[in-house]
């Protein structure tokens, strides 16, 4: 175990090291930040002086490394609108976003475990085809309309729910329940097919005519088998989920790492863009990670692989 | 959805039953049949957009503007579905939304498909290192969500239709890479594979006559579900500004103009769009659905 876990942080931080050089090289060869800095009133001397000052003068290998170096030390540059240090901008609005990723995964999974096995349990009977149906739309539904149309119904008709901003609970329903909707949807479908393949297996058979109580040979026999992979599914959405939450911040007003990063690039930030990517290519190996080792507790197979 | 006949999963096993010919098993499915319908319809609208729109889906007209559709008091005749914040003729906005839609849809689709093929198979066929580095990079792009890529890369590079289309299908190939390699690798070991490679054939050849025909259902049941999520990415990231520029009609476009008079009450600017991109997706998910039933019985759905 541990070294599985060894080889597996090793290649995190190949892939982290792979992600920060990428994007170093993206930005070098996407713009000069110092015409962007200047705008068109620098003179030659401006122009120069800044370019040293920033240390931008250097070759591009020696850059990276003292990028690299800076970073190590949390220093990720100062972000060029707002003139505080990126990291700091950045690292503020995590919670939010988490907040937000975290209680529509929390309603895609409670609400898709117990759907998924009602339709499978009633094969081609009414709610079978009811849940089948509703998944397809909502995974055809494009999902910030779906936000938008949240807002018509229970915001604007019904003035049910509050539409934007960050506050209690009842500002969290309508953001979540629509980031929710397309993974809730390809949940359910998950649920539904991973049941019917183990019910159709034959130690659910042998459950069956040993007579046990159809409730237990559900929940108990065949449920647990379903949930293994369903899980491991479900963790890597969290990532989507987080790529969701841009758009859907955007919809809501919500005040997370969406908002900040459509600004960033609006405005040329390039220090906060560089940021938001780091943090979260780092959000995303740590999810990776945590699903990999889970999944090799539960399945002791993946471990020598 | 094989609904109605369906065998619960533990009684005994019908006999297979004869395979239908493509145009029956189409018509036995209420379902894919509507679904047939739509989506000949949309490829209709986006291939005659400029020929069958009322108006100028981009001229605009101040003096006429938020006008309702046919539905509501206050229309303005030959604007069925009215006019938005600019005037703009909305049912002709849509016309030329599904056209880009769909552009950028199909040829994503096909850029990433035949990257993810070839790739597949190098990986699979040659095997060592290439295999390795290949597949490295595949669960590097299916960790990276798309979304993501195309804030970093249009906030450096801005936007354009063609590097949108190049950007969905240069991070979109996995899946079929990964599909590619696992029936190259069992194919390869096969009689006739390796029954034609010790006759001298080249790899080409081998590739070509045996494997590329084996791996065509799969990669065409993987297009059939991308499709549909690809053109839904189009549209997010044209909503966010991210996707096509802001003079070129899309419906993600439509729905973000509209999202700014929602509160104001003109609510059809933003749903209409909306709605009209969901019936295509729907209509696409359920004959991809059909596709997958007809070509992979054994799955189970």
């Amino acid at each position: 175990m541990p070294t599985f876990l060894l080889k597996r942080l090793l290649q995190s931080l190949a892939v982290f090291l792979g992600v920060s050089l990428v994007i170093f090289l993206m930005l070098r060869t996407a713009g000069d930040p110092v015409q962007i800095l200047l705008g068109e009133e620098g003179t030659q001397h401006d122009v120069a002086r800044l370019r040293e000052a920033l240390g931008l003068d250097r070759s591009l290998p020696v850059q990276y490394v003292l990028f690299l170096r800076n970073a190590l030390r949390g220093d990720l540059g100062v972000s060029y609108h707002h003139g505080v240090p990126a990291m700091e901008l950045v690292l503020e609005r995590v919670p939010a976003t988490l907040e937000l990723a975290g209680a529509a995964m929390l309603i895609a999974v409670v609400l898709a475990i117990p759907l998924g096995v009602i339709a499978a349990n009633g094969r081609g009977g009414f709610w079978d085809r009811f849940f089948l149906s509703g998944s397809l739309v909502g995974i055809s539904a494009p999902p910030f309309w779906v936000g938008i149309v949240c807002i018509l119904v229970f915001g604007v008709v019904f003035r049910w729910l509050p539409t934007s901003g960050r506050g209690g609970w009842e500002h969290l329903i309508l953001p979540a329940g629509s980031l929710a909707l397309y993974r809730l949807a390809l949940f359910i479908r998950l649920v539904r097919s991973g049941m019917l393949d183990v019910l159709g297996q034959d130690y659910v058979r042998t459950a069956r005519s040993k007579g046990l109580a159809e409730r237990v040979v559900v929940f108990k026999h065949a449920l647990k088998n379903t949930l293994i992979p369903f899980i491991t599914i479900a963790g890597l959405q969290m990532g989507s989920l987080l790529a969701g939450a841009v758009v859907t911040e955007r919809v809501f007003a919500w005040p997370g790492m969406g908002r900040l990063i459509l600004d960033s690039i609006q405005k040329l930030d390039y220090p906060v863009v560089m940021c938001w990517a780091l943090v979260t290519a780092a959000i995303f190996i740590l999810i990776n990670l945590a699903v990999d080792v889970s999944y090799s507790f539960v399945d002791p197979r993946v471990r020598s692989g | 959805m094989a609904q109605g006949t369906a065998l619960q999963p533990y009684e005994a096993e019908a006999p297979p039953a004869p395979r239908p010919t493509p145009a029956r098993a189409l018509a036995a499915r209420g379902d894919a049949l509507a679904g047939a319908a739509v989506l000949l319809a949309a490829c209709f609208v986006a291939l005659l957009a400029p020929w069958i729109s009322p108006h100028d889906p981009i001229g605009q007209n101040l003096r006429s503007a938020l006008r309702p559709p046919f539905f509501l008091p206050g229309t303005l005749p030959g604007f069925l579905l009215g006019t938005d914040g600019l005037g703009r003729d909305v049912l002709s906005y849509i016309f030329h939304g599904f056209r880009i839609s769909l552009a950028v849809g199909l040829s994503a689709v096909a850029i990433s498909s035949v990257l993810g093929v070839a790739l597949g198979v190098w990986a699979g066929y040659r095997g060592g290192r290439a295999d390795t580095l290949i597949m490295r990079l595949a669960d590097f792009q299916l960790t990276l969500p798309t979304v993501l890529v195309a804030l970093a890369v249009i906030a450096l590079f801005g936007s354009g239709v063609g590097k949108l289309i190049l950007l969905i299908g240069l991070t979109h190939w996995a899946v079929y890479a990964r599909t590619v390699r696992g029936s190259v690798l069992a194919i390869r070991e096969r009689e006739f594979v390796e029954s034609a490679r010790a006759l001298g054939a080249p790899a080409w050849t081998v590739i070509r006559r045996h494997v590329l025909p084996n791996v065509m259902t799969p990669i065409l049941i993987i297009a059939a579900v991308e499709l549909p999520r690809v053109m839904l990415l189009e549209s997010t990231l044209s909503f966010l500004g991210l996707g096509v520029p802001p003079t070129v009609p899309s419906l993600g476009g439509a729905i973000a103009h509209g999202y700014g008079y929602l509160l104001s009450g003109y609510w059809w600017l933003t749903v209409l769009p909306g709605l009209a991109l969901m019936v295509v997706v729907i209509a696409i998910n359920v004959m991809g659905d059909w596709l997958r039933d007809l070509l992979d019985p054994r799955m189970v759905r």
